[in-house]
């Protein structure tokens, strides 16, 4: 199937990057980020969410979480590299947000094709945030493994690892019944919802498990129907974090390299020397990888959707790899006040490592390729 | 994999169903002959013949030269070459012999040589009747390759060359060299100049090609030796001087971050029939299928598959950034990405060779001349020729100095 060259980043999609760009540039710069998140170092600090809910609202306010929602259900209706450019440039921010959330949750809705779907996917065209709830206690990616079960029309059971939970206007539960997994949208503050947080070592998000007991829900894909559209929506939620990861890991290399420019030892600035030069190039070429997947595996989600899973775990492989390369390699070359909680490195090398193990890491993301590729090993 | 190509111009479109049906009915099919993996390593005249035949078939019916101009030989056509490289790699067609002629002397000729020469030089170029060889690197110039020593003195109207150039592939096949030299020993970079000069007219009369043998045992590459060899002017590139800055589009089409796109053709497979390339990942996985590997088959090893998804992994990403490299809005500076092409191809299909290595377990150990080496040996021999591209064209130390250097901004490392 032919592709576009570029990747169906078109002048809407452009603008739209261009706008978000200095939108993050103008409001959410990392000394801001730091004082938002960082405020409180003590490793036993109370656990909380600490984000700037009028952002947040000011971005809503653009759209932009309304870009992937079908014009039908009242959104833009753009492509998934749409999101891919948002994402990006929400990672280059490390922005506190339930962005990728959202985008996650817009995606999973759209594969359920049910009323009660188009009238969550509204709402969040008209601004509202949503998280998937569709892990279990062992961590499992799978989309068919929940601890929630489904029975007299109620939600009992805990899901796990959350993420941006207390954020969320909404959460899409996987739960299974005798009939198979659905899915269904639950009100946060509803009876018999408890949502306990998680300490974290990302500062940029919040994460939790959430508790249901007799809960009310309202079916979004019956019985038999969840899993399927998780697996469905599984390449574009590979490729939101595989996008937030290739903008966080921009942002460590430019702010290394221009680290290595200033900082002068042995009367030399340390990028003369090509121990540092040398790997500083190698994340280069990482996060170049990583971006030309990303950007291919979103493109083959609205062009070429045969290959998209495919395309969209390469893409999360590379990303994941790439994420825990850059931020290594910021710490290291920042040297002694790398190593700081003043420098704002490890702000974002908190957030490489919580994504890069996100819906899999690289070593799961290729074990998976192997089945597909070369077949079940005997 | 399903091409990613940009949308066809009407002009591109019509060029495509051309290069697609002149292919369908003219492949050469197999060689009659044993063809080496590469260019560079054709050192039997007949195979050589042979694969000149079939560039000179493909150049007749413009798959080669496309973007260069009537007069020089061209097909006078807009970014049309990239479509009948693509042509030529779905087809499976075996490589072009004048590699270093298409890849480096066309468009260096092109955009610095003499009216009346160039025209004259790269039809027979572009055809495969001559084939050229570069004259860069010296003893005492290999990765610093500004420190020419090889000296051209003006006497009267000609040039007088003496020197010692080594590492030149095909110079013992090759009609013309480039040639990169110094004309003024009063500064490094501004004393150099750059010709192109005869070899095979003026073998014994002033230019000697003697063969160096490389670690894997073939032949292909050469030392060549100037005593006094006497030159025209009109075989200087643009002016006395300005040698580096001539030579620098040569390395950036080398490099493949030139302006033209260099012809290119391959994919037939020149071992075992049917086979997937030895620079292709996917050769892998035909490969753990048949190799055993503690009483289960490489396949099934979890370590195995997850290298050979790595490489995968790689080359899709490479495929990809070509791609994107494509997209001025898409790439924050212009030569990030092309910068990286030699690298990075060149690392992977040394890892890929590498890998294979691995894979093919005790086996591994017999070589060409042992008829029982799985596929004839194919994969060490690779693996051992990979060094040739990751040290040439600037090793690929230098390659991470020029990205840091040019692209990322930081200080130069010498």
């Amino acid at each position: 199937m032919a592709r576009s060259g570029n990747f169906g980043f078109g002048d809407d999609e452009m603008m739209l990057r261009d706008s978000a760009r200095k939108f993050f540039a103008d409001h959410c710069s990392a000394d801001k980020v730091h004082a938002l998140v960082a405020h409180d170092a003590n490793i036993h600090r109370d656990i909380g969410s600490n984000w700037d809910k009028a952002l947040w609202q000011q971005i809503t306010g653009l759209g932009w979480t309304a870009i992937c929602v079908p014009e039908s259900a009242g959104g833009v209706g753009m492509p998934v590299v749409a999101a891919v450019a948002i994402a990006e440039e929400a990672g280059k921010a490390a922005f506190p947000s339930p962005l990728i959330a959202t985008f996650n949750a817009t995606f999973v809705l759209r594969e359920c094709g049910t009323d009660a779907a188009t009238r969550a996917l509204a709402n969040i065209a008209s601004g509202s945030s949503a998280t998937l709830a569709m892990t279990n206690a062992k961590g499992s990616w799978e989309a068919s493994d929940t601890d929630v079960r489904f029975g007299n029309e109620k939600l009992n059971g805990t899901a796990w690892y959350v993420q941006d939970a207390q954020k969320a206007d909404s959460i899409i539960v996987s739960a299974v019944s005798a009939d198979g997994i659905g899915l269904y949208l639950v009100d946060p503050t509803a009876r018999g919802v408890e949502i306990i947080p998680d300490g974290i070592i990302d500062l940029t998000r919040d994460q939790a498990h959430i508790s249901f007991k007799d809960v009310d829900a309202m079916e979004l894909a019956p019985p038999g129907a969840g899993d399927e559209a998780i697996r469905r929506a599984m390449p574009a939620i590979l490729c939101m974090v595989s996008a937030d990861m290739v903008g966080a890991g921009e942002w460590l290399l430019q702010t290394t390299v221009e680290y290595a420019r200033t900082r002068v030892q042995f009367d030399r600035p340390l990028g003369f020397f090509q121990a540092v030069k040398h790997p500083l190039v190698n994340v280069m070429l990482e996060v170049d990888r990583a971006k030309s997947l990303t950007y291919s595996a979103a493109c083959a989600i609205d062009e070429d959707p045969g290959q998209a899973l495919r395309e969209a775990r390469m893409a999360k492989s590379a990303a994941s790899d790439m994420a825990v390369f850059s931020a290594s390699r910021a710490v290291q070359f920042h040297g002694g006040i790398g190593f700081t909680w003043e420098c704002f490195v490890h702000i974002y090398f908190k957030r490489q490592m919580h994504n890069h193990v996100l819906y899999g890491d690289g070593k799961y993301q290729r074990t998976k390729l192997a089945d597909l590729i070369v077949g079940e090993a005997a | 994999m399903t091409e990613a190509g940009r949308k066809d111009t009407p002009e591109q479109a019509e060029f495509r169903a051309h290069c697609q049906k002149w292919l369908a009915e003219n492949h050469p099919g197999r060689p009659p002959v044993h063809i080496p993996q590469g260019a560079l390593e054709l050192s039997d005249p007949a195979a050589l013949e042979w694969l000149q035949a079939w560039q000179k078939a493909a150049y007749d019916a413009g798959l080669v030269g496309c973007d260069y101009s009537k007069d020089c030989g061209g097909g006078g056509m807009t970014d049309c070459q990239a479509i009948a490289n693509q042509a030529m790699q779905q087809a499976k067609t075996p490589y072009f012999p004048n590699i270093i002629g298409l890849g480096m002397a066309a468009p260096t000729v092109y955009f610095h040589g003499q009216d009346g020469v160039k025209q004259k030089l790269l039809r027979k170029l572009l055809s495969g009747e001559e084939i050229w060889c570069q004259g860069f690197s010296e003893p005492g110039a290999g990765s610093d390759l500004a420190n020419q020593q090889t000296f051209a003195e003006k006497r009267g109207d000609t040039w007088v060359i003496n020197g010692h150039k080594v590492w030149t592939s095909l110079a013992h096949f090759a009609s013309w060299m480039i040639l990169l030299c110094r004309t003024s020993k009063d500064d490094k970079y501004n004393g150099l100049s750059y010709f192109v000069v005869p070899i095979k007219t003026a073998l014994g009369k002033g230019v000697t090609v003697r063969p160096l043998i490389k670690m894997t045992g073939e032949t292909g590459f050469n030392e060549v030796i100037f005593e006094d060899l006497v030159v025209e002017d009109k075989y200087r590139l643009d002016e006395v001087g300005a040698g580096w800055k001539v030579a620098m589009t040569t390395l950036a089409h080398e490099r493949g971050a030139g302006v033209l796109v260099t012809p290119s053709a391959g994919g037939m497979v020149t071992g075992e029939q049917g086979r997937a390339s030895v620079s292709s990942a996917q050769g892998l996985i035909d490969l753990a299928q048949q190799s055993p590997r503690h009483g289960k088959r490489a396949a099934d090893d979890p370590a195995i598959r997850d290298a050979i998804i790595q490489l995968m992994i790689r080359q899709e990403g490479f495929r990809q950034n070509q791609r994107r490299a494509g997209v001025a809005a898409l790439t924050d500076h212009p030569m990030r990405i092309p910068l990286q092409f030699k690298l990075v191809a060149t690392e992977m299909n040394q890892d890929i060779a590498q890998l294979a290595y691995e894979i093919e377990g005790a086996a591994s150990s017999l070589y060409v001349n042992d008829p029982a080496a799985p596929l004839g040996g194919q994969y060490p021999l690779a693996y051992m020729n990979s060094f040739g591209v990751t040290i040439a064209a600037g090793a690929n130390e230098v390659q991470r100095n020029i990205l840091g250097e040019r692209v990322l901004g930081l200080p130069k490392s010498r």
